[in-house]
């Protein structure tokens, strides 16, 4: 096979992307089809490198439905693929959904690796591969990423990195403690005790891969379980397991106490003491194992000397609603680092933007947004007088966007009829007087509903309507509702 | 500031987490309920429902009426609460003055939340009867 030559060689672009894994291939997908001159570069060798290495013991964690009420090549199906990259056209639609062997509901690594190599193939999403970003510099109007290959100089930066540098929390002790990222095969913890640091996704998911194996487990950490959230997670089904067996005293401890210090033992082994917090007092441990299942960050490298804020024990960076840094301008991310907005947050419900469901419609957004600062002209759909409450019906019933990201982002009508996707937050600020939003939500008990806002003077109303037990928002009560606001 | 030893030791200066030991203070700061605001970026807006509370560890917010002035919170500073326990929508905007960071206790697990840390409770009751009396004795 003859040698093909790298696509992207190092130069002065408008946008350069970096990263190839669903955040990056979704911004430069946008990007193209907006027809914004960009680079695309990655360190890897070929799409999605991050599903090759985690989850370590299990599929994804978001559902593909490879049958639902819309057909797979509709925008409306979406909602039922929470995996699969967004596009206009149909045969790049539900690439992940074809590779399903529906033996369960989310995919394996291999499905997921194999539908975003699909999307990036059909898609002609090209990508310098083996290119690796080293450092960065700030120049008057833009930014140079000096990289393997040598030097990109840009105005706009997106950074699809994921949240993927193996993290430790500040515990005395823990660096003789491996990360999730180095645990080996399950028959490897086989009669063992382990002690695992953490208790959220991750450490969840090796109790759940190891319980077949291991002697006994301790998940500790100072925050108990959030039962009432998971109740209304998709992620819930790693905590089962692990928690059925905490509550009937099978071997597995699930324990709140914040973590003094972990000792390697004589004997090869680690003793953790700590002090309880939901129940106080002095917790002391001994296990054979352990791991450090503390979490990952967002390889930001050289971008904190630059002056980028962080959020989450300088784990992710803090982002405005439209993704880009609060401190550097012309600097923004992609992928699951879109988290780092967190969006109004209204009931404590997040944004779905730390998965591909939710940051495969920020990305759209984001590459208009670039789009329109390097002056190209969005254009927009607009709505006649009487199309405006049909076309907002249907939103609510099926519309991708709004159902996927509840509560940040909202469906807009300007008050010329111009219609399309903004986040909430901007909406609320800076939209003009009369134009309408609506949007799906969800409470912290889980039920699902429309609400509407609309910029009447200087104040927003609000306005929350009715669940329906089908979750379909087309009857009388909801037309009469956006009827009033039009 | 960018670990989390650094947010206990912020929420340990705090009047309001005085009482608190070390213990309590690492199950209070959850570095994933950290908010980070752009300095002019609204923070709560007047009229919304679902909101939450919220601690300032760093910066400054100002809390306006109509565009007026009418107060300004500084590290340390708490709101939000009393939207959150009357489930009523806001009754003023709050817009970041200069960068902010936040830590918020979502709406829902208010409750919870100070049920668990009565002494916490007690000083927000404290900081609240002040505020009364400074409004009885301006009415005066």
């Amino acid at each position: 096979m003859a040698v093909l030559e790298k696509p992207f060689p190092p130069g002065e672009y408008p946008v350069v992307v970096v990263g190839s894994g669903p955040g990056g291939l979704q911004t430069a997908y946008a990007l193209s089809r907006l027809g914004v001159e960009h680079a695309v570069i990655s360190q890897d060798d070929s799409p999605g490198g991050m599903f090759r290495k985690w989850p370590i013991y299990q599929r994804l964690l978001s559902w593909t439905k490879p049958d639902a009420p819309h057909d797979r090549t509709s925008r409306e199906y979406e909602w039922y693929d929470h995996n699969s990259l967004i596009a206009d056209e149909p045969e790049l639609r539900a690439t992940v959904a074809a590779e399903m062997d529906r033996n369960y509901m989310v995919p394996s690594c291999a499905e997921m690796s194999r539908g975003l190599a699909a999307f990036a193939e059909r898609g002609g999403v090209h990508v310098r591969y083996d290119c690796r970003w080293e450092s960065t510099r700030q120049e008057e109007g833009g930014y140079v990423l000096v990289t393997s290959d040598g030097e990109y100089r840009c105005r706009a930066v997106v950074f699809a990195l994921g949240v993927t540098d193996p993290w430790k929390s500040p515990i005395p002790g823990i660096e003789a403690v491996p990360h999730y990222a180095e645990t080996g095969a399950p028959r490897e913890f086989q009669g063992k005790s382990v002690l695992i640091i953490g208790k959220r996704n991750s450490g969840f998911e090796l109790a759940d891969g190891l319980e077949p194996w291991a002697r006994q487990i301790f998940l500790v950490s100072p925050r108990p379980v959030q039962t009432a959230v998971l109740s209304i997670a998709t992620v819930r089904v790693r905590y089962f397991e692990p928690l059925e067996d905490a509550s009937w005293g099978g071997g597995t401890f699930a324990l709140d106490a914040a973590v003094e210090r972990i000792e390697r033992t004589e004997n090869g082994g680690y003793r953790l003491d700590a002090a309880g917090t939901t129940r106080p007092g002095p917790i002391t441990l001994e296990a054979d194992v352990a791991i450090a299942a503390t979490g990952f960050r967002t390889p930001i490298q050289d971008l904190r000397e630059l002056g980028l804020a962080t959020v989450a024990d300088g784990r992710i960076p803090a982002l405005s609603p439209y993704w880009e840094s609060t401190t550097l301008p012309g600097v923004y991310f992609a992928g699951n680092t879109m988290q780092g907005a967190a969006g109004l947050r209204k009931n404590g419900v997040g944004s779905a933007s730390g998965t591909v469901s939710g940051f495969r419609y920020n990305a759209r957004l984001l590459a208009q947004t670039i789009a329109k600062q390097l002056g190209h002209k969005r254009e927009w759909r607009m709505l006649g007088r009487d199309e405006i409450v049909p076309y907002l019906v249907s939103e609510l019933r099926a519309g991708p966007e709004i159902w996927t990201q509840k509560g940040y982002l909202v469906r807009v009508v300007y008050p010329d009829g111009a219609t399309g996707i903004l986040p909430l937050a901007h909406f609320l600020d800076h939209c003009p007087r009369g134009s309408i939003g609506v949007t799906i939500e969800m409470n912290a008990e889980g039920a699902i509903y429309p609400v509407t806002y609309v910029r009447a003077g200087e104040e927003i109303e609000e306005r929350e309507l009715p669940t329906h037990h089908l979750n379909d928002f087309g009857g009388g009560e909801y037309r009469d509702a956006l009827e009033s606001l039009v | 500031m960018s670990n989390g030893e650094d947010l206990v030791e912020t929420l340990r200066r705090f009047n309001l987490f005085a009482d608190l030991d070390r213990a309590q203070l690492e199950a209070i700061a959850d570095p994933d309920s950290e908010r980070s605001f752009a300095a002019g970026e609204r923070i709560m807006r007047r009229g919304m429902s679902g909101t939450g509370f919220y601690v300032i560890l760093d910066g400054e917010a100002t809390v306006t009426l109509s565009g007026e002035e009418l107060n300004r919170l500084r590290q340390g500073d708490f709101f939000g609460e009393i939207s959150t326990l009357l489930d009523e929508p806001l009754t003023a905007d709050i817009t970041a003055e200069t960068p902010l960071r936040v830590l918020e206790i979502p709406g829902p697990r208010l409750k919870a939340f100070l049920l668990s840390y009565p002494q916490v409770m007690y000083r927000i009751l404290v900081t609240e009867a002040r505020r009364l009396q400074e409004v009885l004795a301006w009415r005066s």
